[in-house]
Order: structure tokens, then sequence, then C-alpha cells
């Protein structure tokens, strides 16, 4: 704080009106921000459900993608990939990361927790397209794209998220309960899982929610690992899948109107599943934080 | 119930087996979690550095400044990407930040309490919005909305600059930029609220005591207070904003060429990577859009670790700025 700027505050300048109105017009400013902010929300989605409502339909829902050069076409394909690839993110992820968060939490000394911590933050600071880079030179170098690429290229992405989610999490849960625990005579992995892990279940699960609706829209490490796929509903995550955020993506670049159409119909359904899961992930989180008394 | 176990002899005896099991079991278990996420990192700086070799044995240092893209004569450099990177995350940041310091001023200082809460939300789930969407909304309406009505505008009002020259395009620098602009601001918002809510309330009273206007408080309390976070939190964003590949690629129209002006098409690095790399003609080309990558890389980690830096040293340390979705939850 700047001391002479504040002294010169006790002497009336004289032109308190002048002050009133710069400040009423920085105050105009930020809520026209804000409207902004909110507005384009308003426009992004809207767009979205203006165009993409109209293609909706059961058909569109349960056919899978047209050959090329046909038109009709839906994206039941897209909607199994997607949640074999997340599905299968999801399983190695989750168990990773909550490990990670009780490592720190619990076991690491505070001069070990704190580089991990870093760690963490570094690769959710890894753009997505390198992530997909590394899993390429991994696995897919030399052989074939798979989902099973995808699904382990989506899993790094969501690592960084779960861990710290529940790393904060798990620091929320009070001290008086371990305590507790560990007065009742009980082994210190018993109080971990029987304790800790329960009273911190809403915010772990909120954790693990953010991510999959992070990830259930990543598109490039999908490109470079899952992108060329056989026509028809595949479930086999040795083979290259579909995806709804990959079925977006081309069908944005292409030329074609009807393309256009089916893309905002893809991105409706990809935009309501996201927003979904952040609205029960917060609903979640504000039980869990009540219940820990935070 | 589990004491009245206890007085079996048998069960006891079985959990006391499982205690011994069970302690060393998640330690080693939590460690051996804990050691993947180092192994990833490692694992990722090695694979892109494995995969450039030849590109970078092949082009040395000298490619970072070659303004080449040529596939027909295999000579490759990054200029035309660093500088398109540069220039849209730059353009970005420019309207992200200040937008981003309104908002959140807005969020702490001027919102009715009622309304603090759900315009927060609002905007963090503008942040949730998967970037191919964005970048399908900037291919059909942004697009055609900046090539008709506001590229016409600033060329006719300050088409003597270079940099608003030319035929106005629907892809290009510019609306790339805005893009990253929609997608950047929720994330330093999203910190910069906070730590605005970390100003003490004595100092910004003690402010009005004196006489200041909102706005004079504003900034002689809250914006110096929070300076360090401001900086941390904008060069996140500046972090997400070069790393973003999707919706850039979708927009900026993939020239592989430095174009002064900001309506026409160009290329960043993460866009030409997600772009070129999948039908990548020859193993020159594809390890040179992975030496792309390194690049990206090392500017991404550099960034994050400064923003990290400059936010604690601020002496914010309860202030967490990772997991942008977690936030203002």
């Amino acid at each position: 704080m700047n001391a002479p700027e504040g002294h010169s505050l006790l002497l009336d300048r004289g032109n308190l009106k002048r002050r009133r109105r710069v400040s009423a017009t920085v105050g105009g400013a930020s809520t026209v921000a804000a409207l902004l902010a909110v507005g384009v929300l308003v426009v992004v989605v809207g767009s979205v459900l203006l165009k993409g409502l109209g293609a909706l339909s059961l058909h569109f829902l349960t056919t899978p993608t047209a050959l090329f050069g046909e038109s009709g076409g839906g994206i039941s394909n897209a909607i199994v990939g997607s949640g074999i690839m997340v599905g299968l993110a999801a399983l190695m992820a989750i168990p990773v990361g909550l490990l990670v968060a009780i490592y720190t939490t619990e076991f690491a000394s505070p001069r070990t927790a704190h580089p991990i911590r870093f760690v963490l933050d570094v690769l959710n600071g890894v753009p997505t397209i390198i992530t997909g880079i590394f899993v390429y030179g991994l696995l897919v170098a030399g052989k074939h794209q798979s989902g099973f690429a995808a699904s382990v290229a989506l899993a790094i992405v969501m690592l960084p998220i779960v861990a710290r989610t529940a790393q904060e999490v798990l620091s929320l849960v009070p001290a008086t309960l371990k305590e507790a625990a560990h007065a009742l005579g009980i082994a210190p992995w018993r109080a971990t899982v029987r304790v800790t892990l329960p009273t911190a279940a809403g915010g772990l699960l909120t954790g693990a929610l953010l991510a999959v609706a992070r990830v259930a829209g990543e598109t490039a490490p999908l490109i470079l690992l899952s992108s060329i796929f056989a026509p028809g509903v595949l479930t086999e995550p040795g083979e290259a899948l579909a995806s709804i955020p990959i079925f977006i993506f081309q069908a944005s670049e292409s030329p074609s109107p009807e393309a256009h159409t089916q893309a905002w119909a893809a991105a409706l359904i990809l935009i309501a599943f996201v927003l979904l899961l952040n609205i029960v992930a917060r609903a979640f989180y504000a039980r869990s934080r009540k219940r820990m008394g935070a | 119930m589990e004491a009245g176990a206890l007085k079996n002899p048998v069960l006891r005896a079985r959990r006391n087996r499982a205690d011994r099991i069970g302690d060393p079991l998640l330690r080693g278990l939590s460690g051996l979690a804990a050691a993947i996420v180092v192994l990833v990192i490692v694992g990722i700086v090695y694979e892109v550095v494995d995969l450039s070799s030849p590109a970078i044995s092949k082009f040395g240092v000298g490619f970072v400044t070659t303004n080449d893209w040529n596939p027909v004569t295999e000579t490759f450099g990054a200029a035309p990407f660093l500088y398109g990177t540069v220039v849209t995350s730059a353009i970005a940041l420019l309207f992200a930040a200040p937008l981003s310091i309104a908002i959140s001023i807005y969020l702490t200082e001027l919102a009715p309490p009622r309304l603090r809460r759900p315009v927060a939300t609002l905007v963090d789930m503008l942040a949730a919005i998967p970037t191919v969407i964005l970048g399908l909304w900037g291919i059909l309406v942004l697009g055609p909305f900046m090539h008709d009505t506001i590229e016409p505008a600033l060329r006719s009002v300050l088409g003597f600059l270079p940099i608003f020259s030319g035929d106005p395009s629907a892809f290009g620098y510019l609306t790339a930029a805005l893009i990253l602009t929609i997608m950047v601001t929720p994330i330093i918002t999203s910190v910069t609220r906070e730590v605005f809510e970390t100003v003490p309330g004595d100092l910004k009273e003690g402010s009005y005591a004196l006489g200041a206007t909102r706005w004079e408080m504003i900034r002689q309390v809250v914006l110096p207070y929070s300076r360090a976070g401001i900086v941390g939190a904008t060069i996140l964003g500046l972090g997400r904003a070069i790393g973003e590949a999707i919706a850039v690629a979708q927009v900026i129209g993939g020239a592989t060429g430095i174009d002064v002006s900001l309506f026409h098409t160009g290329g960043t690095l993460a866009a030409q990577i997600a772009s070129q790399f999948q039908g990548a003609p020859g193993e020159l080309f594809k390890s040179s859009l992975a030496y792309l990558g390194l690049i990206l890389l090392v500017f991404a980690v550099l960034v994050n670790v400064v923003a990290r830096v400059i936010v604690q040293r601020g002496s914010l340390k309860d202030v967490d700025v990772t997991p942008t979705e977690a936030e203002a939850l």
C-alpha cells in the first residue's frame, strides 16, 4: 500500500463529485464485465440448444455415424466409444489419484508432500496435446491407434484433478475424528479406510465427477490416439473407437451444412452431460462441506 | 458390535493379521501411486524429446527461428507457430485480464450478496464448456460475425495500422484470440476472485473511514494487496492459452506463415500439432511436430512454475490456484 497516496486521502481535495463519478463508472464497468461473461455463456449454450435441438432425435442417438458420402446417421457409436474410453480412464485415474492424496495427507512428511503437490500442479499445466504425444510415443507409434491408448491419455489428464481435489477434501476432515479413531486403538489403515474416507466421501465424489466432466469433452489427445475407426458400433478398446468430441471436431471441419447440424446436436448432448455433472458435483460438495462442518 | 467381535479370539487374530498387512499395504500402494505421478511427468519429457530427436539433430536450435514450413523441401521451422502462439495468447490476455479483474470486483465488492454465488457459478460454467464446442461455435457463429461486422468496422477505423489491414476473414489470429479470451477469462477470474476475498476487511474499512470512494478503496487497498495473485492468475491463464490445441485449430485457419494482419489465417504450436500430426507425411514431418510440442512443453511448464512461485511469494499460500474446476464450489 502506498503510504503517501493513502495520506493524501485525509485532505479533502474538493472534487468529491468527480471522485464519486469515477467510482460509479468503474462500478458500472465491472457490472458490464460480469454481464458480458454471463452473456457469452448464454449465447454459446443458446446457440447449441437452438441449432442442436432440431437435429436431435431418437434415430440420431441410436444409429451409428453414416459412411462417407451417405446422409443420415447418428452418434450411437460415438456415445458408446466415449463411454468406454472415459470409463476406462476413470477406472485408472480415480484409484491412483485417491491413493496419491492419501499418501500426501496421511503418510508423507511435509518435505515429500510438497514436491508431489508441485509435480501434480505441473502435470495439470501440461497441455493435453502434449499428453497425446506422450501416449502416442508410448503405445501407438509403430502400432495402431486404440481406445485404450486414448483412455490412458484421458486418465493422465484426470489424475491431477482427482488428486488435488482429494488432497483438499482429505485435509478438511476434522483431526478430532482421526484422533478419536486412533484413541480407540484402531490400526491406522482402518482409521483411514473406515473413518477418513467415508467422512470425505462427498468431496471425493465431487473431484471424480469434475474430472470425468473435464475429460468427456477432451479432444486433443483423441485426435492422435483414436480418430480413425471402422464404421459401426465398436466396443473393443484394443481398436480405435469413435467418440463424441471427435465427431464434433470432424463434423465442424466439414463444409456440409448437414454435418454442421449434426455437430450441433452432438454438442448439445455433450454440453448437457458436462454441465449436469458439474451441477451434481457442486451439490455433493456443498453437502459434504456441511457434514464436515467446514 | 465391533467390540463384541473382538472378544472372539479367532476374529481377533484374523483382524490383527489384516492389520499387519493392511498398514504397510496402504502405505506401499499410496507411495506407489505418488511414484506413478512422478514417472508420468518424467515419461512425458522423455517421450517428447525422443520423438523429436530426428528433427533436433537435423535442424538444431535454428528450428526455433526458421520461418518456413515446407513438406516438399522438408524444411521445417517453429517461427510461424511461435509467432501465432504469442500473438493470440497476448491478445487473449489483453482482453481477459482486465475483464477478470472487473468481474472479480463485481463479485466481491458490488454484487448484491444474493447474486454473488449464482453469478460466480455461471462464470465457472463457462470454463466447463468443452473447447471443441467453443471451436464449433467459433467456426459457425463467431467467425462469420467477425468477417461481416467486427473486422470491417476495425478496418474502417484503424485500417491505417498494419495489424488491422487486409481483407476480413472468418478465420485468423483475431478470431482465435477471442475464443481463447472466452476460455481463459473464467480461469483467471476464479483465482483473482479468491485473492480479492482474502483482503482483510479492516484494511478496506480503514480506507472507507479515511473518506475513500469505492473505486479509491479498490485501487489503494484491494489491487495492491492482490497484486501477486493477479499476476499469478494471469500467467496461469497464459499457460492455458498457449496450450489450447483444438479450439484454436478450428478457427485459426491453419496457415504456415507469418501474417502481420490479425484478420488473416495463421497457426499456433498446439494447433499445428493437433491438425497435422495424424496425417503427417513422413518421419521428419512428424518429428518436427513433436519438436513444436517440446517447445510448447517447455513454455507451459515454465509458465506454470512461475505463476505458482509468484502467487506463493505473495504470501497467499492458502489461496489454491490449481484445480480450476474444483474452486469456488
